[in-house]
């Protein structure tokens, strides 16, 4: 019989996965591209928000887009029909999330060299990709109307981690019971910090708002 | 959900330092797991018992599970709570004005190897 021995280990369970995206974040801030993770849940409206955003933001920044999803390619083919900037498709393998081996990966097949602002598209989900950091620059959430407003109450991780929460159909908000104020509200009490941005993505409302948002984040981004 | 990619990275982990210690195989692991890490012990459990035996030191590795208390700290009356049955705002005095103190790591505590 051999001998057992006991190695003290004491690391986080997700230890090795935050070096490498703090490592991913350096090696962005020396390529000069930054990087935002979207995430929300499954029919927020992620594609056709960046869609209309992209399309404000391509005259100022080189742009591309990586859709991570559990499988098929539809976002990415979309995205690259309605707006002309390069797209990819992740595939998680039955994952629920990225983690930042898998964007780091992505950004790899993308080729970084020659674009200013990386969008990734998030697997549409509200509590797993909030978990794992992927090395994005920033991290940006989408709610939508008839989501409800008790989702900052349900799903309070996501909310902490997002500086942005773009709240999309808000042209609908007149046949859902959804209180503004006590969503603003729970959010803030959430994260103090967050930006707060009412869009419709299907009329444009406010587009323009989430579009100035991201040009002075990236410029504030590229001066530090 | 995500049970399994925090299965993967712990297993990653650990396999890297069984290889750097030079060991024949590791026989046991203690988790420690906050109760609003957002785990769920039994998909936890499922997921670890399929992806030990893809590897190449743990097959016959045995988790030992432990849970971690949720416990919440009220900045306005300096009184501690459990997170799990009282949530964000405090019990006592109703204040909004808390923080988690422990629950929320996944950490991996020690292993026993061969």
């Amino acid at each position: 019989m051999s001998e057992i021995k006991t190695i003290v280990v004491n690391r986080s369970a997700y230890a090795d996965n935050d070096l490498e995206a703090d490592y991913l974040r350096k090696y962005l801030k020396e390529k000069g591209t930054y990087v935002v993770n979207l995430m929300s849940s499954p029919g927020a409206g992620k594609t056709t928000t960046l869609t209309k955003l992209i399309n404000i933001l391509k005259s100022t920044f080189r742009i591309g887009v990586m859709e991570a999803d559990i499988d098929s390619d539809v976002d990415a083919i979309s995205i690259a029909k309605n707006t002309g900037v390069k797209s990819i498709q992740l595939h998680t393998s039955g994952m629920c999330h990225l983690d930042a081996g898998m964007t780091k990966s992505g950004l790899d097949g993308i080729n970084i060299e020659d674009l200013d602002l990386v969008f990734l598209e998030n697997v549409g989900n509200l509590v797993c990709p909030a978990e794992f950091d992927t090395g994005a620059c920033l991290d940006i959430m989408i709610l939508s109307i008839p989501e409800g407003d008790d989702k900052p109450l349900k799903y309070p991780l996501v909310f902490e981690k997002c500086d942005l929460v773009i709240i999309n159909k808000i042209d609908t908000i007149s046949y859902f019971n959804f209180d503004f104020k006590k969503c603003e509200e729970t959010i803030k009490m959430r994260n103090p910090n967050a930006t707060i941005i009412p869009i419709s993505a299907k009329t444009g409302e406010n587009v323009d708002k989430v579009a100035q948002y991201f040009i002075e984040k990236v410029n504030n981004w590229k001066e530090k | 959900m995500h049970e399994l990619g925090i299965v993967v990275h712990v297993i990653n982990q650990i396999e890297e330092l069984a290889k750097k210690n030079k060991v024949n195989k590791v026989v046991e692991l203690t988790l420690e797991v906050g109760e609003v890490s957002g785990v769920v012990k039994e998909y936890f459990v499922d997921a670890f018992e399929w992806a030990k035996k893809k590897t190449e030191y743990m097959k016959e590795c045995h988790l030992d599970y432990i849970t971690i208390q949720g416990i919440t700290y009220c900045e306005d009356c300096q009184k501690t709570y459990p997170t799990v049955q009282y949530g964000k705002e405090c019990p006592y005095c109703h204040s909004p004005h808390t923080y988690l103190v422990t629950g929320k790591d996944v950490m991996i505590k020690n292993i026993k190897v061969e």
